[in-house]
């Protein structure tokens, strides 16, 4: 049912944990549905030198949220704004049609610590104008 | 590869050795249809009798109240559709509940469209019906109360001979689909007074893709499947020789010892959640204490997600099921969960794990044991752990 990434990513999952003082924390999902993302970001000039995520959820909400964490470990924060759910399911090697939300949920994580750090330092971020972090990824499949 | 440790018996079990030998001359050596009239047809003939009469005579119905389907599925269907479409001239309610199996449930959603009218009994939270809401559900119209013998996923058991009691005494019908409960509960279909019983062969160590309906004498229900004279005119298609006799094989060797059998598997179930909730915390048991299916042990974790616990699982070689969305293929969360209460985040990190004939108590040690760092694990990855851990 998952790729060899999924299960790697879901037995070994990278940046588990939470950063103390973190400059970005975004927090999506919810746990009717069986899913909850949670980012921590620590960010210096414009870049993400450390993250750390912690999620309820399944194989491959575990798997998409290490994969995101290490797509944008030490990327800007504009290169980590061209993070989509289609390239975080891409770098798994791909999800099965039931499970892309999962995908979506890691997206609007990123978008969600971004978003929280955007307004605690009041620095606007492009692409996050019309973000909702509410937004119900379930319905996007 | 690791050693397996199957603990997913409700959903299917191993064909005992017996049971296959019994089957294989029937695939290659004694194939003739038992519809042919020379003498390699009549062996076939002879070897689906003989299990129709083991399997009556196990329940105390007779031989020819039993009719092999491809299937519990199947019988659930025909059962319900039947019934339905036979006495529609006498009524057009029928009577379940909120917990059946979906072979029910959706039948029954399919004859709301054709103008059926089905009352879903509620559970309490064991699982367990309501007999005065059963009692004043029934109107003038009722033609069938449908509930299961014993739950799939909970193991709760209901009170089948109570419920019987009161179909009789209004003059309705009684199906119960007793998929989980046939060869690991006595059944005595007079005594409790049912008249239509479904079961599959592949729970009880039989192979899959067949089963039967047990249908009383005198019940009115009308054929699902037409096309032929088989099964006294009744379910059309060439039988199934080698499933009817490994079935027949099935249950005869289910029924021997089952008392002994039954009080080790108990012991394994008690011990199971023993060592469950002696060693994780923010756990609970789903289901009847007591009266539940010798070998269902339903738990839920909270805080973590029942498809990754079940991944988890199957990489130290354990093989369980979850009545998470993730498992299930939708949003929500099992039905039958949700209706014992539960709420949407509990339920999703529910684990069920059913024991069978071939566990052991080891297994069962080393169950507890992998689930001990299991949990932990998930548990620490999980926001919903720490914001409880915030509180304490």
């Amino acid at each position: 049912m998952y790729s060899e990434k999924v299960m790697d990513h879901f037995q070994n999952p990278r940046n588990v944990g939470e950063i103390k003082n973190a400059d970005g924390i975004g927090e999506v999902g919810n746990p009717r549905c069986g899913d909850i993302m949670k980012m921590y970001l620590k960010i210096e000039n414009e870049t993400i030198v450390d993250v750390k995520f912690k999620t309820f959820g399944c194989g491959s909400a575990i798997a998409s949220s290490s994969m995101a964490t290490e797509m944008i470990k030490g990327k800007t924060i504009e290169e980590a704004m061209n993070i989509t759910n289609k390239s975080v399911a891409g770098a798994l090697d791909g999800l099965p049609p039931i499970k892309m939300h999962c995908s979506v949920l890691a997206e609007q994580a990123i978008k969600s610590a971004l978003l929280d750090y955007s307004k605690k330092n009041n620095v606007p971020i492009e692409g996050l104008e019309d973000f909702d972090p509410t937004e119900d990824p379930h319905d996007h499949h | 590869m690791k050693k397996l440790v199957y603990m997913d018996n409700s959903a299917t079990t191993p064909v005992k050795q017996e049971v296959l030998d019994e089957m294989l001359p029937y695939f290659n050596i004694k194939y003739g249809n038992p519809s042919s009239i020379y003498s390699l047809g009549s062996h076939s003939r002879t070897a689906v009798e003989t299990s129709r009469e083991k399997i009556g005579s196990t329940i105390n119905a007779k031989g020819k109240e039993i009719f092999f389907t491809a299937g519990g599925t199947e019988a659930d269907n025909w059962a319900i559709k039947g019934v339905a479409y036979a006495n529609k001239e006498k009524g057009n309610h029928i009577i379940t509940s909120k917990i059946e199996h979906h072979g029910i449930l959706h039948t029954c959603e399919y004859l709301e469209k054709q103008g059926f009218e089905i009352t879903y009994l509620d559970v309490d939270e064991y699982g367990v019906i309501d007999l005065n809401q059963l009692k004043e559900s029934i109107t003038e119209k009722t033609i069938l109360i449908s509930i299961m013998f014993a739950n799939n996923e909970i193991g709760t058991i209901q009170p089948i001979k109570e419920i019987g009691k009161i179909a009789k005494e209004n003059g309705v019908y009684f199906h119960t689909d007793a998929v989980q409960a046939i060869g690991h509960i006595k059944i005595d279909v007079d005594e409790l007074n049912i008249d239509m019983l479904s079961m599959a062969a592949h729970k009880f160590y039989g192979p899959k893709g067949i089963g039967a309906l047990y249908i009383r004498q005198g019940v009115k229900i009308d054929s699902l499947i037409t096309g032929g004279a088989q099964e006294r005119n009744r379910r059309a298609g060439t039988e199934n020789v080698p499933g009817i006799v490994g079935m027949g094989k099935a249950i005869e060797l289910a029924y021997e010892n089952l008392d002994e059998k039954n009080e080790k598997l108990i012991y394994l179930r008690e011990k199971l959640i023993k060592g469950i909730f002696d060693n994780i915390d923010y756990v609970r048991l789903n289901g009847h204490p007591t009266n539940r299916l010798p070998g269902n042990v339903n738990i839920c974790f909270e805080f973590i997600e029942g498809e990754s616990l079940l991944l988890s699982l199957d990489m130290e070689g354990i093989a369980g099921s979850s009545g998470s969305a993730c498992t299930s293929g939708t949003l929500d969360p099992s039905h039958v969960l949700l209706s014992i209460g539960l709420p949407h985040e509990i339920a999703h990190g529910s684990l069920r794990l059913s024991l069978g004939d071939f566990n052991t108590e080891d297994e069962v040690n080393y169950v507890v044991e992998k689930l001990i760092g299991i949990v932990a694990r998930l548990r620490a990855m999980s926001p919903l752990y720490e914001k409880v851990k915030e509180v304490r």
